[in-house]
């Protein structure tokens, strides 16, 4: 059996300290039932696994000498072609359905039937009624966030016409090649509907019509699942801004109560947050000996308060079980996504109670107080009690002494102010400075932790190859987190920058790495791209832009259908560890290299993080020559 | 000390994991995603089989008295000694496949390039460097084990008692 160590595991101090003291107890951690997984079926992780039918499973033999095709005559690429685009189907799915929970507090909060809940942003939802072509004179923010509630509501169910950001934001020529190509969905869920009919047994079979509804499905949740799940947090719990705060597992206090919010929901967690601020939650702490009321979050939930209320971060998402281990947390409150079962068994071992909130998810053993709209601040205010009863349980409590300071809350919004100043806000000095050659492009590096890689390395080491070579990189959920443990989200962290990204840096005081939010909010990087062909001399659609993305450590399905919307809006995406397609090499061929012809983007597999990085800049470098841009000021170009 | 692959057909789930470990143990790159890319394509050297209402994996058994190495007129087939695998020297091998025809198990097969036979050399390579046999490794639930070769019966005697012990007490309760 392949047993990993505490140093390959994780690369942040504060996990492996935890981790070490865990060694040779009963404790066991994702980390070890992975190496208990060793070896991983190489059928599965090959992609030619087919499990689709009743008449198999079905298994293609790779070296050529057993079947070549499965009982219905599947080859190797219609089997990795149908599961990897349901495997997208599902992180569409994950995102857009939260989405449309968002949306439908937005609903009942403008009806007045959510508890605690208003319209903390009306400038942003008049903005948006007015780009939607809903009435804002003379009526109330309630009336118009009704409406468009309504509206947004039916682009999940739409059965005809397209999706309606595209057109609203994207730019015209991408929109026209989407249109021609017959990519723009119907509706998010007709897509997803639709994908799960043509893999079914016996009916889409050819890999590259496969794939082209894979990215189908996925421009479903990029842009509108996911953006309207921005969209109306934005409106709901106000247009996030610039904001200092700390992170990793250190922001847990011995003497407060400590409340883990972990999971991807804002609506819950922000009501947990004002509940903790409660005079009345606060004196119960006291009279159970605690100084206070921390909350703090885990995974994507984490960026949505860090990103609006300046909440500590406690980690991402492999350490959910080392906060626990700490023995210092009194309730871990999860909604949806990311949260491992084995928390509950693992919760047992400490004092912490977990407690399932969502309808949809629920764990053997945990504690269920499900969220309602309607009571939503008695809900959170039962939660808070609970943990503070639970504080005078703790037993050993060890909390490693590592914290790291970072600043979030970037926006499409206020980006403008900052790159252009408070009194010439728009996007001109992110294109000059890529014009000019200061800044060779912009990398979104996002997504996941894995038990795959060592936690956080990769994120770590491709964003400072990235920023050193004069890129500006935006980041969202757990990679996000990753790097703001090493300081890459402070100002300070231009000093590890090249020459041409510190001027700008400098001059329009952000830091070189940008927190942009949860992994919904990857939304708005799509819409900064929008903005950037915009401001103009960038080129005429997306992929013309010097752009690249990666998710250097993906985990889940929303990771590949997120990677899916960036290669289908434009974008050279690096995704590692692979997608499981590698069995077939027509269908790798097709991700990596000839989908590129019909949208501008494409995928690459490179696992080593700091040659993708050099791949994704040489890709930028191409981009760049066929704008005709200036030769970079400062940094070589790559040739890999 | 000789070790011996144990197969344990009650616990074989047919999962061919077995077949493609050995195919990468046999590969240049070492590695499944480079393996399956290799050309020529490395040569597997197990079979799982499925007979009646089981399935198992088949592959050389290092007879002591190998027919394999008996009837082979280049000694291509040999062993070093009794505690040996018996090995394959491609070099020596003309390709007659009278060891095909001898093999009672068929596990010995023609590699279709090299005009050569192809069979299970017990990992030899891994052994030397204390790793077990690739099968054995990426079997996931012990339908294959290496095990030293006086530890078999006296495990199955051990078995055996288990057996007897409940048996007794069903009948004494």
């Amino acid at each position: 059996m392949t047993k990993t160590n505490t140093r390959t595991r994780t690369s942040d101090p504060a996990a492996q300290a935890v981790l070490s003291r865990l060694e040779g107890t009963a404790v066991a951690t994702a980390y070890d039932r992975s190496d208990k997984q060793e070896p991983r079926c190489g059928f599965g992780e090959l992609g030619i696994c087919c499990r689709i039918c009743e008449m198999g499973p079905c298994r293609i033999d790779p070296f050529d000498e057993g079947p070549k095709q499965g009982v219905c005559g599947a080859t190797a690429s219609t089997i990795a072609a149908r599961h990897l685009i349901r495997q997208v189907a599902a992180g569409a799915a994950a995102h857009s359905d939260h989405g449309h929970d968002i949306v439908r507090t937005l609903l009942l909060t403008a009806k007045g039937e959510a508890q605690g809940f208003s319209i903390k942003s009306p400038e942003r939802l008049r903005r948006l009624a007015a780009e939607w072509g809903i009435e804002t004179e003379d009526r109330s923010d309630s009336d118009i966030a009704k409406e468009f509630a309504e509206t947004a509501l039916r682009e999940f169910n739409r059965q005809e016409g397209e999706i309606a950001y595209p057109g609203l934001r994207a730019p015209e020529a991408t929109v026209d090649n989407w249109r021609k190509l017959g990519l723009l969905p119907v509706g998010v869920e007709h897509e997803i509907v639709e994908t799960l009919h043509r893999t079914h047994e016996g009916v889409d079979a050819d890999y590259k019509d496969l794939i082209l509804h894979g990215l189908r499905t996925s421009l479903g949740d990029g842009w509108a699942g996911a953006m309207l799940a921005t969209d109306c947090g934005d409106i709901l719990f106000g247009d996030p801004q610039p904001v200092r705060s700390k992170v990793n597992l250190g922001v847990l206090r011995a003497d407060a109560v400590n409340i883990v919010v972990h999971g991807h929901e804002p609506t819950l967690s922000e009501m947990i947050v004002a509940a903790s601020r409660d005079k009345e939650m606060l004196a119960l702490a006291k009279k159970n000996g605690a100084a206070g009321i921390m909350v703090g979050g885990i995974c994507c939930t984490a960026n949505e308060i860090l990103m609006r209320q300046g909440a500590p971060v406690v980690g991402n998402f492999l350490h959910q079980e080392l906060a626990i281990a700490t023995g210092a947390v009194d309730v871990m409150l999860v909604d949806v996504q990311c949260i491992m079962p084995a928390v509950v068994e693992h919760a047992g071992r400490f004092h912490t109670k977990v407690i399932t909130t969502s309808k949809k998810a629920r764990i053997p053993g945990a504690e269920h107080i499900q969220f309602e709209e309607e009571k939503a601040y008695d809900i959170a205010k039962r939660i808070v009690t609970r943990a503070v009863e639970n504080f005078p349980n703790r037993g050993v409590v060890d909390i490693p002494d590592i914290t790291t300071d970072l600043v979030a809350g970037f926006t499409v919004a206020n980006i403008f102010t900052h790159l252009g100043g408070r009194y010439r806000a728009s996007f001109r000095p992110l294109n000059d400075g890529i014009i000019s050659g200061r800044l060779r492009g912009v990398a979104a590096v996002i997504g996941c932790n894995t038990v795959r890689k060592t936690q956080d390395d990769s994120h770590v080491k491709m964003v400072r190859e990235l920023i050193a070579n004069d890129v500006l990189v935006v980041m969202t959920g757990c990679g996000a987190t990753a790097c703001a443990k090493v300081g890459l989200l402070q100002p300070e962290a231009a000093r590890w920058a090249g020459k041409g990204l510190q001027e700008i840096c400098e001059t329009v005081g952000i830091p070189p790495v940008l927190h942009l939010g949860s992994c919904v909010d990857n939304s708005r990087i799509l819409v900064a791209l929008c903005e950037m062909i915009k401001e103009g001399g960038l080129g005429e659609q997306l992929s013309d832009l010097p752009i690249a993305g990666s998710a250097p450590e993906a985990m889940c399905e929303k990771a590949i259908a997120i990677g899916f919307y960036c290669v289908a809006s434009g974008a050279y995406v690096n995704f590692s560890p692979p997608m499981r397609v590698l069995g077939s090499p027509e269908v790798t061929r097709f991700l990596t290299e000839e989908v590129e012809e019909l949208v501008g983007g494409k995928f690459c597999f490179e696992d080593d993080p700091i040659k993708a990085a050099r791949l994704m800049m040489r890709h930028m470098d191409g981009k760049r020559e066929a704008l005709k841009l200036k030769p970079l000021m400062y940094s070589q170009p790559i040739t890999v | 000390m000789k070790s011996l692959l144990v197969v344990r057909p009650d616990r074989c789930l047919g999962c061919r994991s077995c077949e493609l470990a050995c195919g990468v143990a046999h590969s240049k790159s070492k590695t499944l995603i480079d393996a399956i890319r290799e050309d020529p394509l490395p040569k597997v050297r197990v079979w799982v089989e499925k007979g009646a209402a089981f399935s198992t994996p088949l592959q050389c058994r290092h007879c002591e008295q190998a027919p394999c190495v008996e009837i082979c007129p280049t000694m291509a087939l040999r062993r070093r000694d009794s505690d040996s695998p018996v090995v394959l020297d491609g070099e020596r091998c003309i390709g007659c496949r009278w060891c095909l025809l001898a093999c009672p198990f068929g596990v010995i097969r023609m590699d279709g390039k090299n005009g050569a036979v192809v069979k299970c050399d017990l990992c030899t390579e891994r052994l030397a460097a204390g790793e077990l046999p690739a099968c054995v490794e990426s079997c996931h639930t012990g339908a294959l084990a290496f095990e030293a070769v006086q530890d078999v019966p006296r495990n199955k005697r051990e078995a055996f008692l288990l057996q007897i012990e409940r048996a007794t007490e069903a009948a004494e309760s």
